[in-house]
């Protein structure tokens, strides 16, 4: 099948760019270490021990403990589940609202189009964190709303380039075909030109999922980020920062995690971006 | 001073104690100044840090600490604390009090100027009081001087204050910085020019304002106590802890208060040795989780005890002041003649707790490892305010340890406005972590008496018991320090038992002061209360103008 | 142009309007109380505290009349006066407002100088080592919490080599320098915030940069210039990189939310009273009338950069005509 054929030249494309093959493994490793991290943590991520407070790393703790006397490692492997979840939990919402108005906006067209743009236009206006910032404090600081916030902000880049996707794709004679046979626009839009769409999408929400988790990181420092007990690589690096010259591993391992992460997505993005886009071949 | 100022964050304390010093002899000043003495010589400027900025310098407006800071240098009260913890007189040179306690009389000093030149005179006095008073000035500081029934003054240097009824914490509460009557009495207090260009009468003049950046003040040098050595006095605001304690490695602070991480092991190298002096003393005042007692769960006394001792208090001041404070029994600090060293203590005891838990019918009826009554788990919300470590830390220790009897903890962290205006007085919180920082004067009526609980009031756990009200009322009509004495035990076994809040801990301050500065003599009261005779020998001066 | 310049000042007018709708509706989220804390327990109290709040806000009006109320007084630059210290609020924004301009506007100059020759550098030699390593080098910059970083440099310029301050914005003997003094003095003060709000700002640039020339090289008049016979770097300098520059003014105006909204971070750890911290602060203190200040500004220095990036285009690019 003719499918089948092109998948196989992106994948071909896409190991070709090492950097994008390496961005891959980390995230692939990134989800197993979250998937384990019952098996894998050496200690309850949560029990305080007020006599161990800032060990450095030993053989007990190999990445020391924090000012509570808590295993560092073990909260590293738990926080993995979070920045996860905050990444793709944030961008599904983002990819929801982005593919229903980029969509409803492309395929239509004329006035409707014309009013999500408007509004699309007015939320890039915003920074946006400044406007996470206001509505989480406002509300209150928890998982459920850091996740949301973030995914209602950033779904405006993505209606864009869904939209774009769907006015060219929606001219081709595949969409006439089956508009011909007497398909509804319903089917029409998410059988027939959505899954053509999607590249791109994919692309940017590798790059969403990565901004995502360092704008948990931001919260964090400023204090209202995810919430004791429950750990975060924002979180431990927050407040790690404050004995960086008596306990630098408080700080580095954190601050290494989420640089790794963020790295391995956009690697990822990246060398989806360039294997999608045919024009890019040399 | 203030009556009772709710114990702001540690960071923003991270100024210079002037306003709340401290007591103990045997602990005080844990290390001996450095360096020869040197001259004393005129000059220099200290740069103290703050993570936050002064909101507001009227000074019966002024609620936070930062505000607080600058005014206690810029103004006076009519009297002050030595460094012994004793009343003297500050803009009074001298006072009476009644035989029956009903009336003071303040001699006010004369030739007293304030800083645009005109004379100080007890019509500023006059003008301060009615200001504290007039229901139209939002001012936190009313309280203790509604008591009073009527203020005269007979001439320019007299003051007679007549009381209600008797009332002992009343002469400590004339430590109220004194407001200049020509420059305000034309002004809207919450609308004016002052509050950003203050002018007093005390040891600093006011220079400028960098919002968010940077206070300069400059030395009076016609201060009725003689021109403070230290010409300038900057206060920089530096948000981020880190930053902070950057600056102060990078000698571009001389002055903060630590952490007691800091203290015991971040400043523990040779470049602290060699460049500060640190110092240590008891704070007057101590650390609380409150429950809201308008919560049904909360009014059964057998909880809150479950709850102390589901709490291993050695263990927070282990782990969050790594050893430097002590353990809060109740409403009074160790310092205080008002302590009771007899009463209930709650050692760590889980099993007690669950037991306790059990009676008030908490079980954990589904065995999802949390208590449940009626079909709802134990869940309850901890409040703290942000930007203060040591509370953070101790609600995370609490909350891992309720956890271990079954009670479910969230914390939430808010900042300190939005934390007193929308949570603190409007009761919308189930469980604070606060801290007192408390008068001299033991008198802690406007905590705790059953009256005093209306919005804004410092009862906002709505605690009511009789016998303590009845008791509170008598206390501070008492003058005999023996019968106060009496009383003020046994309030402080009645609240050590009923436990309507848990005392956590007396925390100790712990500044760092540069050791270029010379004359501090750490004292009960601290190390601020001398600050313009501090001084660095001229050799040793860095900024010169 | 003038007849541009006015259309394009009439279309901002909507979005405008509905920046303010915004920013009206996320204030608007608060007054209703906190989710989970109890506040049924005693209805005295809320409902007194609610009245106050609704006396406070006018919130006792249809809400229509409340907006249009605040937009009227918005359109005369009155945003009202701050809950925490009675200033008003315009004062206040205005104060914090050409620090965080300053620091941003330097960053996306320093972003433009190195971003767009790496980005260049990297399409004309796709995959190669140094497509590689300026490829992980930006990235590096855009992966690295700001904050982490931003203490990292201070602690070795700041500390370990001493070479450059720590935090602020001035010395505190600055009032005596003469004025290239002090200037000498603020541009030591600014090195490390602005190259740390650059160095996030880098990936983005660069990454457009080079798959834009990318895009252009492989362009039908590039390869008619190739067959000309032109030198490659004739091709390249000449005919590509212009064409492929165009695009990059459009990037920077959208690119104003983002540096705006991180300076919060970066104000903050560098102890610099702009904007960004300002808004936090009052965001934290739910200081309303500032809070929404802060957002309208916002967004309008936004509009304000689009606005200045779509005329450069316009200007630029021969094919627009103003029309």
């Amino acid at each position: 099948m003719k499918e089948e054929r092109l998948s196989r030249i992106i994948w071909r494309r896409f190991r070709r760019n090492k950097l994008a093959v390496g961005g891959g493994i980390l995230v692939l490793f990134l989800f197993i270490i979250a998937f384990l991290a019952p098996l894998l943590s050496p200690y309850d991520p949560g029990e305080i021990n007020v006599k161990n407070i800032l060990l450095s790393p030993s053989r007990a703790h190999l990445l020391g403990t924090d000012e509570l006397g808590r295993d560092i490692l073990s909260r590293m492997i738990w926080a993995s589940r979070i920045s996860l979840k905050v990444g793709f939990v944030a961008m599904g919402i983002a990819i929801l609202i982005g593919i229903i108005l980029g969509a409803l906006a492309g395929y239509y067209g004329g006035r409707i189009d014309n009013l999500i743009m408007r509004f699309v236009d007015i939320m890039l206006c915003f920074p946006t964190f400044f406007l996470i910032l206001a509505v989480i404090a406002i509300l209150e600081p928890s998982i459920t709303n850091i996740m949301v916030v973030i995914g209602i902000t950033s779904w405006p880049g993505i209606a864009r380039l869904l939209r774009a996707e769907f006015l060219s794709l929606k001219e081709r004679e595949f969409v006439a075909a089956a508009r011909a046979l007497g398909a509804s626009d319903r089917k029409i839009i998410f059988r027939h030109i959505l899954p053509n769409a999607l590249a791109p999408v994919v692309v940017a929400a590798t790059l969403g999922v990565a901004g995502a988790i360092l704008t948990e990181s931001a919260l964090s420092f400023l204090g209202i980020g995810v919430q004791p007990p429950t750990p975060s690589w924002g979180n431990i690096l927050t407040s790690g920062k404050a004995y960086i010259d008596l306990a630098w591993w408080l700080s580095l391992f954190p601050g290494l995690a989420i640089l790794i992460t963020v790295l391995g997505y956009t690697l990822l993005g990246e060398g989806l971006k360039d294997a999608l886009n045919p024009r890019l071949e040399r | 001073m203030k009556k009772v100022i709710p114990l702001l964050a540690a960071f923003f304390l991270l100024g210079i104690l002037l306003v709340t010093g401290c007591k103990q002899k045997e602990e005080i000043g844990a290390l001996p100044v450095k360096k020869e003495i040197g001259e004393p010589a005129y000059g220099d400027a200290i740069v103290v840090g703050s993570i936050g900025d002064a909101r507001n310098l009227v000074p019966i407006l002024a609620s936070d600490s930062a505000s607080a800071d600058i005014v206690g240098l810029v103004f006076n009260g009519l009297v002050k604390y030595n460094k012994d913890i004793e009343l003297v007189g500050d803009l009074a040179k001298s006072w009476e009090v009644s035989e029956d306690g009903l009336v003071i009389t303040f001699f006010l000093r004369k030739g007293v100027r304030w800083h645009d030149g005109a004379p100080f005179t007890s019509r500023d006095v006059l003008f301060t009081y009615q200001k504290l008073i007039d229901p139209e000035v939002p001012t936190p500081y009313s309280g203790d001087f509604e008591r009073i029934e009527r203020l005269k003054i007979p001439d320019d240097y007299t003051v007679r204050v007549i009381y209600k009824e008797p009332f002992s914490p009343g002469l400590s509460s004339w430590g109220m910085a004194i407001m200049p009557q020509h420059l305000l009495e034309k002004e809207d207090l919450s609308n004016t020019k002052f509050s950003r260009h203050p002018i007093g009468t005390g040891p600093y003049r006011f220079r400028e304002w960098i919002t968010g950046d940077r206070i300069i003040l400059k030395a009076n040098e016609d201060y009725f106590e003689g021109r403070p050595y230290i010409d300038r006095y900057i206060y920089r605001i530096i948000p981020d802890q880190a930053t902070m304690f950057l600056e102060l490695k990078s000698e571009g602070i001389d002055e903060a208060g630590l952490t007691p991480i800091q203290y015991a092991r971040q400043t523990n190298t040779n470049y602290f040795k060699k460049n500060f002096n640190k110092f240590r003393y008891p704070r007057f005042g101590y650390t609380y989780l409150g429950y809201n007692l308008l919560d049904p769960r909360f009014t059964d006394k057998r909880v809150r005890q479950a709850i102390s001792y589901a709490i291993d208090k050695e263990e927070i001041i282990d782990g969050v002041l790594l050893g430097l404070g002590r353990i809060g029994t109740g409403p009074f600090p160790p310092e205080s003649w008002a302590y009771n060293p007899q009463v209930e203590r709650y050692p760590y005891n889980p099993e007690k707790a669950k037991e306790l838990l059990a009676q008030a019918e908490w079980i954990d009826s589904d065995g999802d490892g949390w208590l449940d009554k009626g079909g709802r788990i134990f869940e309850f919300t901890i409040l703290i305010n942000q930007g203060n470590e040591a509370r953070r830390k101790t609600a995370e220790i609490i909350q891992r340890r309720l956890r271990e009897v079954g009670i479910r903890a969230k914390i939430r962290v808010v900042e300190w406005t939005a934390f007193i205006n929308e949570f603190v007085d409007k009761k919308r919180f189930e469980t604070i972590i606060l801290g007192w920082s408390l008068a001299r004067d033991p008198d802690p009526y406007d905590i705790w008496h059953s009256s005093k609980t209306k919005e804004g009031e410092f009862n906002f756990i709505s605690y009511k018991n009789e016998e303590l009200d009845r008791l509170l009322l008598e206390g501070r009509r008492t003058f005999d320090r023996d019968k106060r004495k009496k009383i003020y035990h046994r309030i402080h076994e009645i609240l050590a038992e009923e436990q309507p809040y848990i005392f956590f801990y007396v925390p100790d301050a712990l500044p760092l002061v540069h050791a270029r500065f010379r004359g501090i003599e750490p004292a009960p009261l601290g190390i601020g209360y001398n600050f313009i005779k501090w001084y660095v020998p001229k050799e040793e001066q860095k900024y010169t103008q | 142009m003038l007849r541009y310049l006015t259309r394009r000042l009439l279309q901002m007018i909507p979005l405008l309007i509905g920046i303010t709708i915004i920013s009206f509706a996320v204030i608007h989220l608060a007054p209703g109380e906190p989710t989970d804390l109890v506040t049924d327990l005693q209805p005295k109290v809320s409902a007194q505290a609610a009245e106050r709040l609704r006396h406070l806000y006018g919130l006792d009006r249809p809400l229509h009349i409340q907006y249009l109320d605040w937009l009227k007084r918005l359109v005369k630059l009155d945003m009202g006066r701050s809950f925490l210290d009675n200033r008003l609020v315009s004062v206040k924004i205005l104060e914090r407002l050409p620090v965080t301009i300053t620091i941003n506007v330097l960053s996306l100059l320093l972003i433009i100088i190195v971003a767009l020759p790496i980005g260049i550098v990297s399409a004309t030699r796709q995959y190669s080592l140094f497509d590689k390593a300026s490829t992980v080098f930006v990235f590096l910059g855009f992966a690295t919490p700001t904050f982490w970083f931003a203490l990292l440099l201070m602690i070795l310029f700041g500390i370990k080599l001493g070479w450059l301050p720590i935090s602020g914005l001035r010395s505190l003997s600055a009032a005596s320098f003469s004025f290239g003094g002090r200037l000498l003095d603020m541009a030591r003060h600014l090195i490390l915030p602005v190259f740390v709000s650059a160095f996030g700002g880098l990936a983005g640039f660069s990454r457009y940069m080079r798959s834009n020339m990318l895009e252009v090289i492989h362009q039908d008049y590039i390869r008619t210039a190739r067959a000309k016979g032109l030198s490659e770097r004739a091709v390249i300098y000449k005919h590509a990189l212009r064409n492929a520059l165009l695009p990059i003014v459009t990037i920077l105006g959208l690119s104003v939310p983002a540096l705006i909204g991180g300076s919060v971070i970066f104000e903050s750890i560098f102890a610099i009273p702009g904007m960004g911290r300002l808004f936090y602060e009052s965001v934290m203190a739910r200081d309303y009338p500032v809070i929404m200040g802060g957002l309208v500004i916002g967004a309008i220095l936004t509009l304000l950069g689009n606005l200045i990036a779509d005329i450069t285009y316009a200007y630029v690019d021969p094919r627009i005509r103003y029309k």
